[in-house]
């Protein structure tokens, strides 16, 4: 009996072990490695996605849902989802255009060997992205204020201009946005490319010298070809970055709501209509057309740049 | 000295561009500075301007901070020092594991694995912010730490970092690990984790940051005034009704300078996190 109960005893304890041998070997481990990844995808990635694409088809109210069809993708066809759209695409269009050749250019100086104090710069400019978006809209606001004596109206008083309204007027607005994303990304964008720089192989530049090459041959036939891969990477991250921006006008119009929603973007939109208005499904909708949106931009720039060939 | 000498003209103009440059990046905190040592009610009636007035200048406004009556202030920022640190141990801890593991070993799945970390890199968290509210209300973690750091807390981008890194570090440890008895979590803790420090530092920073200055998700999950972070709490003091430029201007200057001293003692981490990834692309 006594011995029965000790081999029981045994046993368990054996079982007990071969499960702790298994979860301690060599092959199960990875698994143990990986699964916060498994879990938090499936609870706050997977499951998340798959319900935002159910509700855009749903009425969600509390406590109860019901199937309306396309009818959340039909409001979509109102004037404010139009308005963000125009804001949104804006917004992303003209960060685009300054946020990319200027940093490049700027670089490629940084990186010249005529260059003096580059890391002091570099520094000076990239210490503008650090600050929190509220912080930063927070004196843009201020900067961009609407009185005689704010700062860029003084500024327009040197040139003999009027005082404006800077946040009142759609065009001036977007000059805003446009400038304070310019003053945080700068800096940013300029590591990125320097990096990219400080790894192109100087015997490349030797070899196009012997060539004959001048500076400006170099910079177009040896610089470009090779910063390639980081413009892709800078101009896809600067598309997400565009199209959900949202933090920059909320604080500069104190929370969503600007004067004929001059400053409405398309997570704004969804803001409102999810949290705001808790009209879960019409913001839905709105979320998946913005992914639809980002991924389409994205497939036809990448493609453009013929990047789907395969690549280790 | 047999270096080439350099032309003069071309440096010294790059120089005044720059200095140019720097000038007008450093410009807003200056401003911001010079406002939040002037009275409110001057801002509010003549606006922000770059006059110094020596006479207006007192250190009133952050002495108010840390008064009784701003004690929501200090509220604020102790929320947010508190979600950052946890944040990012959780998430340090968390992300090297799985970036070790799929660097580290070969097993079943691993590629499938690798791909979807790359995919939720990919897709804007926007698009999912609305459910995960509805889950939150669900998970009961609506108006809590938790809820704010819960979701985000395995977070794509230090996974795929932390990858690439040890990618980098030679297997031969994990062998030579193994003959002399360790498990393989010691290997990991005992070896690889001292091995990946560099890693470490650049993560540790830059999520540290991003949790500081996040406000989208704090902003939908926390309602009450005294569990609000320091970007959701300043916001909130800029209403239509009246600005409490007080409290805002020199609370946001108190906001940005741990950010300043961290930059200033580990600005190489600042460039090597920012550039993993981006430019091997």
């Amino acid at each position: 009996m006594k011995a029965d109960t000790a081999a029981v005893a045994a046993g368990k304890l054996e079982k007990g072990g071969a499960v702790k041998k298994l979860l301690y070997s060599p092959r199960i481990a990875p698994y143990v490695f990986v699964l916060p990844f498994v879990l938090s995808f499936l609870i706050f990635f997977a499951y998340p996605v798959f319900s935002t694409i159910q509700m855009s088809f749903q009425e969600v109210l509390p406590g109860q849902t019901r199937f309306i069809g396309l009818d959340n993708y039909k409001n979509l066809l109102s004037a404010s989802f139009y308005t963000a759209l125009l804001n949104s695409s804006r917004y992303t269009f003209w960060t685009l255009v300054v946020l990319i050749p200027l940093p490049l250019v700027l670089a490629v100086f940084l990186n010249s060997a005529l260059m003096k104090w580059s890391s002091f710069f570099r520094s000076a400019l990239f210490i503008p992205s650090l600050t929190s978006v509220v912080v930063a809209g927070t004196v843009f606001r201020l900067v961009f204020g609407s009185l005689d004596e704010s700062v860029m109206n003084g500024f327009r008083h040197l040139f003999g201009l009027p005082t404006i309204n800077w946040l009142a007027g759609s065009g001036t607005a977007m000059f805003v946005l446009v400038v304070l994303a310019s003053w945080r990304y700068i800096g940013v964008n300029i590591i990125y490319f320097l990096s990219a720089l400080q790894s192109i192989p100087q015997e490349l530049y030797e070899a196009a010298e012997i060539d004959g090459a001048g500076v400006w041959h170099k910079f177009w036939k040896v610089t470009l070809p090779l910063l390639k891969p980081v413009s892709i990477y800078v101009i896809t991250i600067s598309i997400y970055g565009g199209y959900s921006m949202f933090t920059e006008s909320f604080i500069l119009w104190n929370g969503n709501r600007s004067p004929n929603d001059i400053g409405l973007t398309v997570v704004g939109l969804l803001y409102r209509e999810g949290i705001e208005k808790n009209n879960l499904g019409f913001g839905s909708a709105v979320g998946i057309t913005l992914l639809v949106i980002t991924m389409i931009i994205n497939v036809i720039q990448l493609k453009s740049f013929g990047l789907f060939k395969k690549e280790e | 000295m047999i270096a080439k000498r350099k032309p003069l003209l071309p440096t010294v103009l790059l120089v005044v561009l720059f200095a140019v440059l720097a000038a007008l990046a450093l410009f807003p905190f200056y401003c911001l500075a010079l406002a939040s040592l002037k009275p409110s009610k001057e801002l509010l009636r003549y606006g922000l301007n770059v006059k110094l007035q020596p006479e207006l200048l007192s250190f009133r406004n952050y002495a108010f901070l840390f008064s009784a009556s701003a004690k929501k202030y200090l509220d604020w920022y102790q929320n947010s020092l508190l979600i950052s640190a946890v944040y990012t141990v959780c998430c340090l801890l968390l992300s090297s594991m799985v970036g070790y593991g799929l660097a580290m070993y070969r097993f079943f799945g691993r590629n499938v694995i690798f791909v979807l970390v790359l995919l939720v890199m990919m897709v804007p968290v926007e698009i999912i912010i609305l459910p995960l509210y509805k889950q939150m209300i669900a998970f009961r973690l609506i108006d809590t730490f938790s809820g704010v750091i819960l979701p985000f807390v395995v977070s794509p981008l230090p996974i795929f970092f932390f990858r690439q890194y040890a990618a980098g570090l030679p297997k031969d440890f994990l062998d030579a690990g193994r003959i002399d008895g360790c498990s393989e979590y010691g290997i990991f803790f005992r070896i690889m984790v001292p091995l990946m420090a560099p890693a470490f530092g650049a993560m540790a920073i830059l999520q540290a940051l991003a949790s500081w200055n996040s406000f989208v998700w704090p902003l939908i999950v926390i309602k009450t005034g005294s569990k609000m972070t320091l970007p959701i709490g300043l916001a909130s003091l800029v209403t239509p009704y009246g600005n409490n430029y007080d409290i805002l201007i020199a609370g946001s200057v108190l906001a940005i300078l741990p950010i300043l001293l961290v930059f200033v003692f580990f600005q190489r981490y600042f460039v090597s996190g920012l550039t993993v990834g981006g430019v091997k692309g």
